[in-house]
């Protein structure tokens, strides 16, 4: 398959993800659908490295992977911590820094 | 042939993208996305990323989607679908108007990324990826990224590795249980152990003489 297939896969799975995020109202949830926006944009990489043969975009997915997994590692310990306190787990009820 | 496999692990990848995004209850979301993630690693071969893919699927689909599992069992709750949400049901003042505006907003997102992806008149959009060479340090390979990650990314690795370890104490501090650091019901129980401890916790509190007991 030519590598526009791939492209085009990787922006349906980012927009797929935008839509969760915007819509969606359980933390976990929004943060499921952050992982599939960062996997959209880790197919999108790794199509561009192999059209040009180079390793460059496969480290940056890497990288991508690591901040991927310290992103959730934050927010779970987040939902966690919400969770203990009794508030509620809904970013909409959550929203004191709003003002 | 690898054609097939293409659609096959495209169609995984979609549809556990929207089940992601559609189902109603967490639990069944991660599980969507651990199919996401395993048909993604599928496409990352046919890439010829062999070492990405296993990644993929060993720490991704293995490791942090257990932590999800476990949060979720811990957190539970049900959530509202995306169905409801969209009709606005039982919503606030702003109603389904902003419901819709972001499915709105993501399709005009879907369409401009589709425009810069394929209407950017690069002509090596259109082939099959640069030449491929079979061979142990062939591109792709663990040999290859291991290479590049300690040559000329080498930098990127230390700073990515340090983040691990900022996110592994931040969490630890964010999701541990409030109130003191010992039990006081733990106290009673000495080992001989305790003789061997230093008195206090070691804060500068402590330090400059005022001690918890």
């Amino acid at each position: 398959m030519s590598i526009a297939w791939y492209l085009v896969v990787s922006a349906i799975v980012f927009s797929l993800g935008a839509l969760g995020v915007i819509t969606r109202r359980n933390p976990l949830v929004v943060l499921l659908c952050l992982e599939l926006m960062l996997n959209g944009a880790n197919l999108a990489l790794i199509a561009f490295s192999r059209m040009w043969g180079n390793g460059d975009g496969q480290i940056l997915a890497i990288v991508v992977m690591t901040v991927a997994a310290c992103e959730v590692c934050i927010g779970l310990g987040m939902i966690v911590a919400i969770y203990r306190r009794r508030l509620p787990i809904d970013v909409d009820e959550l929203r004191e820094l709003q003002g | 042939m690898s054609a097939v496999l293409f659609f096959i692990a495209a169609i995984g990848v979609i549809s556990g993208a929207v089940g992601v995004v559609v189902l109603r209850n967490p639990f069944y979301s991660v599980l969507a996305l651990v199919a996401h993630l395993l048909s993604l690693a599928v496409l990352f071969l046919l890439l010829r990323a062999e070492f990405v893919a296993a990644v993929q699927v060993v720490v991704y689909a293995g490791a942090v989607m257990v932590l999800y599992v476990f949060v979720v069992a811990y957190v539970g709750g049900e959530s509202d679908s995306l169905g409801e949400r969209l009709r606005g049901a039982g919503q606030g003042p702003h109603g389904s108007t902003l419901r819709l505006g972001g499915a709105i907003l993501v399709g005009a997102l879907l369409v401009e990324l589709l425009i810069a992806l394929l209407g950017t008149g690069l002509e090596a959009i259109d082939g099959y990826g640069a030449g491929y060479a079979p061979g142990p340090q062939a591109y792709g390979t663990p040999a290859y990224i291991g290479k590049l990650l300690l040559t000329r990314f080498l930098l990127a690795f230390e700073v990515a590795s340090f983040l691990l370890l900022i996110a592994a104490v931040g969490g630890v501090v964010l999701a541990r249980r409030r109130g003191g650091l010992e039990d006081e019901d733990g106290r009673e129980a000495l080992t001989p152990l305790d003789l061997l401890r230093p008195r206090g916790t070691g804060t500068m509190a402590e330090g400059v003489g005022r001690r918890i007991q």
